[in-house]
């Protein structure tokens, strides 16, 4: 029922394409990142909660229908749904199911509950197209509650110590779950534009992150011992460094191996993934009940190949042109 | 473990030397008694023999995750470090367990002579009872290559401020082989500690390659020049009738140069020299090469001694008649050094010359040509200055001439490790020979950051073959490799061995064809012959 083509996942029956990479004329959208919601399409459909995201990122003006999880739409007798994917928020997964068989693209997703986004839930399929960004076993992320009681630890030891502190992470998304667990009796917060922008969005939509937007006219050299949130692209530029005093710290599962820690030259490393380690992939892969599994994204060779060896699946390596796994965020 | 962990993780986080002092400062203030002096060992670089084979640490570690051998190799070159992918595999933590420092230590000695069925259990047992950070310190241990991100001068600084003492008197004390079973840090740091370790040598005065003008130093007459040699550099001691010879490794080679044994009966009691160790016949200096392989024999025949005969030229006089001479001014030192060599070596000890220099002029054409004087540049030294300890600025320089160098196309590559694990930053390049590409080097460092990403994401589009964590690659890039010496080798498939390959430039305006060749390289050794 669906095809991986040159502009992206497709299903001819219902002439729709998933998270397409070129402009397409139907595009259902699994979630906000920009490698999955392209510019240049002339119909989206996504969850309600992406709308708004998709308006921010890609336009007022594109012609988006918003759908609720579980609500099911029927293209040319192809039955489509969408399911809580748990990556960020309005993330989904996508069902579509014709004449008895049954499709699921995950899109990005993870199992551990982040406590802003609807947490992920298993749907059972014959076919299931599965990303591979932490595939590999040496990916086993501690418990997230942990990693936000360092990162206040972390916040509240630099204020003390007279330091500001940066936590670099993606604007959409983890972004909104680490101001979601700061704790704000330590200090102020404030917010690169990139990310404020994001949480305006969301605050209009019934969301409440706290945060101070900083603008270009204010007296950055009086922020002390406050916590900046910024996304990775502000890294070593004249921005970042009007905060110091200052350390810095890099939120991402990539943190889980030193030599990623050492390289990207920052003074923290925390792990905090919207995407699943090891064990999620593997649990999430057979809770589905799919005998097909189509791997993409990340370590898909490897990957691939255990789902067959270990588990007796018929799993093979799809080529797509989604953020490569490389050493960034 | 758990106070070495904290130590190891702080100083392993950050780049900031205060922050690494500070962290080992916490440490040796708050750690058990017993285990200090294991910690001084470690820090220092002395590493535990390793007691299991890295074969059978996978093996284990594999079974104990339920992993095929073939997922955690893949897992391994991912991460690029074995200690940290066994870490990372293993199931979770089982039971909590404290063990010191000094008692993983001792384990890991007591395993050597265990059988492997024993082995593999106390190595489990430890494993399930560790956190991750643990467990990859203890990983570390055993596969005998941990390093711990501080310096020697930064761990004597900790310790200084620990102890409350002068870094020079660390410094010291520190210095040769001691065993940390047979030591506490009263025997090591005590002040009276020294009397007996008549066997200790001096720190050595290391000098920094020169990076401003010459004329910068001020006046020539001010400065003492003499020929940098590429030997071994090494101090001579002897004290109560007894010579030991230490290589600035801080390896005691004594046994190494039978040549100098006789020096314990000539030199007077309480000499300390300072001298570069390098192979000489008929008033000339051999290349490196013919010591080096005599310096790797266990057993050195007759054979050897005669076809790479050592002497060492002496720079410098440490202790005369038991007294410490550091303080006194250079010149005053060489003075008392010709003396030492005239009367009491026999030929077996050369005094470096000073070299006579108008201007600076002078001295900038010498050292273009040093090749020509068998030697790789020139030491500048200040007339007044003192010894001091470590690699210090301002009164010692080196000044090395400019390497030599040869265009090399890009053969394979491979991932590195610690820092660059997971990239492509090991590169192994070739000359051409006929229509051939023979490869002739390997050269790990001398690109950027900003290069080595650019070169890892084009290996990654461009490989040709995979062979475990080397990847062949298409023949299309030209980098300019510099090198301080060269040989020819048996050994090499391109006939020659480099000394010191690194990267100086990618070479992205040369196309592959304008590669130097194999008779370049010949060439070059030919130069080199008197």
């Amino acid at each position: 029922m669906l095809e991986f083509t040159d502009k992206g996942i497709y299903c001819p029956r219902a002439d729709v394409y998933i998270d397409p990479w070129k402009p397409v004329k139907s595009a259902i959208i699994t979630h906000g990142h920009s490698d999955h919601a392209r510019m240049g399409n002339g119909h989206y459909i996504c969850h309600k909660d992406t709308v708004a995201i998709l308006r921010l990122r890609l336009g007022l003006n594109i012609a988006v229908q918003g759908v609720d999880y579980n609500e099911g739409i029927s293209i040319n007798g192809v039955k489509i749904s969408l399911h809580p994917a748990g990556h960020i928020i309005g993330s989904a997964q996508v069902r579509l199911e014709y004449k008895g068989e049954i499709w699921v693209v995950s899109g990005d997703y993870k199992l551990i509950p982040d406590g802003l986004s609807v947490p992920f839930e298993p749907v059972k399929c014959h076919h299931f197209i599965t990303e591979s960004t932490f595939g590999l076993p040496i990916y086993k992320f501690p418990p997230t509650q942990d990693i936000y009681t360092s990162i206040n630890e972390w916040w509240q030891q630099n204020s003390a110590e007279g330091f500001n502190s940066i936590v670099i992470a993606y604007a959409l998304g983890k972004s909104q779950s680490i101001l979601h667990h700061l704790d704000q009796s330590i200090g102020e917060i404030y917010l690169h534009g990139a990310v404020a922008n994001v949480n305006n969005t969301l605050n209009e939509n019934g969301h409440n992150f706290p945060g101070i937007w900083v603008t270009p006219e204010m007296d950055r050299k009086a922020i002390k011992g406050s916590m900046i949130v910024a996304p990775p692209s502000a890294l070593s530029t004249p921005w970042m460094s009007k905060f110091s005093p200052s350390r810095k710290a890099l939120c991402s599962g990539w943190m889980q191996l030193r030599g990623a820690r050492r390289r990207s030259g920052v003074d923290r490393g925390f792990v905090l993934s919207d995407h699943c380690d090891w064990n999620q992939l593997n649990e999430a892969v057979l809770a589905t009940g799919a005998e097909n599994i189509y791997v993409t994204h990340g370590y898909q060779t490897t990957y691939a190949k255990w789902l067959t060896e270990r588990y007796h699946l018929n799993a093979v390596e799809m080529k797509t042109q989604f953020e490569p796994a490389t050493g960034d965020v | 473990m758990k106070a070495f962990t904290t130590m190891f993780t702080t100083v392993d986080q950050t780049t900031k030397t205060n922050q690494k002092i500070q962290a080992m400062v916490d440490y040796f203030t708050h750690a058990e008694e017993e285990d200090k002096i294991f910690a001084v060992s470690i820090l220092i670089g002395n590493k535990p023999k390793r007691p299991v084979k890295t074969s059978e640490l996978k093996e284990w570690a594999a079974q104990l995750a339920d992993l095929p051998m073939w997922l955690f190799e893949e897992s391994y070159y991912t991460v690029g470090d074995l200690a940290e992918a066994i870490a990372l595999v293993l199931p979770a933590q089982k039971k909590e367990q404290q063990v010191s420092l000094r008692e993983t230590l001792a384990l890991l000695a007591r395993l050597t002579d265990l059988p492997s069925e024993e082995k593999k259990e106390l190595i489990i047992d430890y494993w399930m009872s560790a956190p991750l950070a643990e467990r990859f310190v203890f990983n570390k241990l055993i596969t005998g290559n941990f390093r711990m991100g501080v310096s020697r001068q930064l761990v004597i600084k900790a310790l200084a401020k620990y102890l409350d003492k002068e870094q020079t008197s660390i410094a010291h004390q520190l210095m040769g082989k001691w065993n940390p079973y047979e030591e506490t840090m009263s025997s090591m740091f005590a002040a009276e500690s020294q009397l007996d370790k008549s066997y200790i040598p001096y720190p050595f005065f290391l000098a920094y390659q020169l990076d401003s003008e010459p004329e910068d130093l001020g006046a020539i007459s001010e400065w003492c020049i003499e020929k940098k040699l590429d030997g071994i550099r090494g101090q001579i001691i002897v004290r109560n009738k007894e010579i030991f010879v230490w290589s600035r490794g801080e390896e005691l080679l004594t046994d190494k140069f039978p040549e100098f044994t006789s020096l314990q009966d000539s030199l007077p009691n309480g000499t300390v020299l300072d001298g570069e160790i390098i192979p000489w016949r008929d008033g000339q200096p051999l290349p490196f090469q013919v010591m080096q392989t005599r310096i790797g024999r266990k057993n050195i025949s007759p054979k050897y001694l005669k076809e790479a005969p050592l002497v060492m030229v002496c720079f410098d006089v440490l202790e005369k008649d038991g007294v410490d001479l550091r303080e006194r001014p250079l010149m005053e030192r060489r003075e008392l050094l010709k003396e030492i060599i005239a009367k009491h070596t026999d030929g077996k000890l050369l005094l470096s010359a000073a070299m006579d220099f108008t201007n600076w002029q002078e001295v900038a054409v010498f050292r273009e040509n040093a090749r020509e004087y068998n030697c790789e540049g020139v030491m500048l030294k200040r007339k007044t200055s003192p010894y001091e300890t470590g690699r210090r600025r301002g009164n010692w320089w080196k000044w090395k001439t400019d390497p030599m160098t040869v265009d090399g196309v890009l053969l394979y590559a491979q991932s590195g490790h610690g820092r660059r694990a997971n990239l492509f930053t090991d590169y192994t390049f070739a000359v051409w020979d006929g229509e051939l590409l023979v490869p002739f080097a390997k050269a790990y460092s001398g690109l950027t950051d900003k290069e080595i990403n650019e070169l890892d994401n084009w290996v990654k589009r461009n490989t040709l073959e995979k062979f475990g964590p080397v990847r062949s690659v298409k023949p299309e890039f030209v980098f300019e490799i510099a090198f301080e010496g060269i040989n020819s080798s048996p050994r090499h498939k391109s006939g020659v061995a480099l000394r010191f390959p690194r990267i100086l430039r990618w070479r992205k305006d040369k196309s592959v064809k304008e590669a130097n060749t194999k008779n370049d390289l010949l060439q070059l050794i030919e130069a080199q012959k008197p």
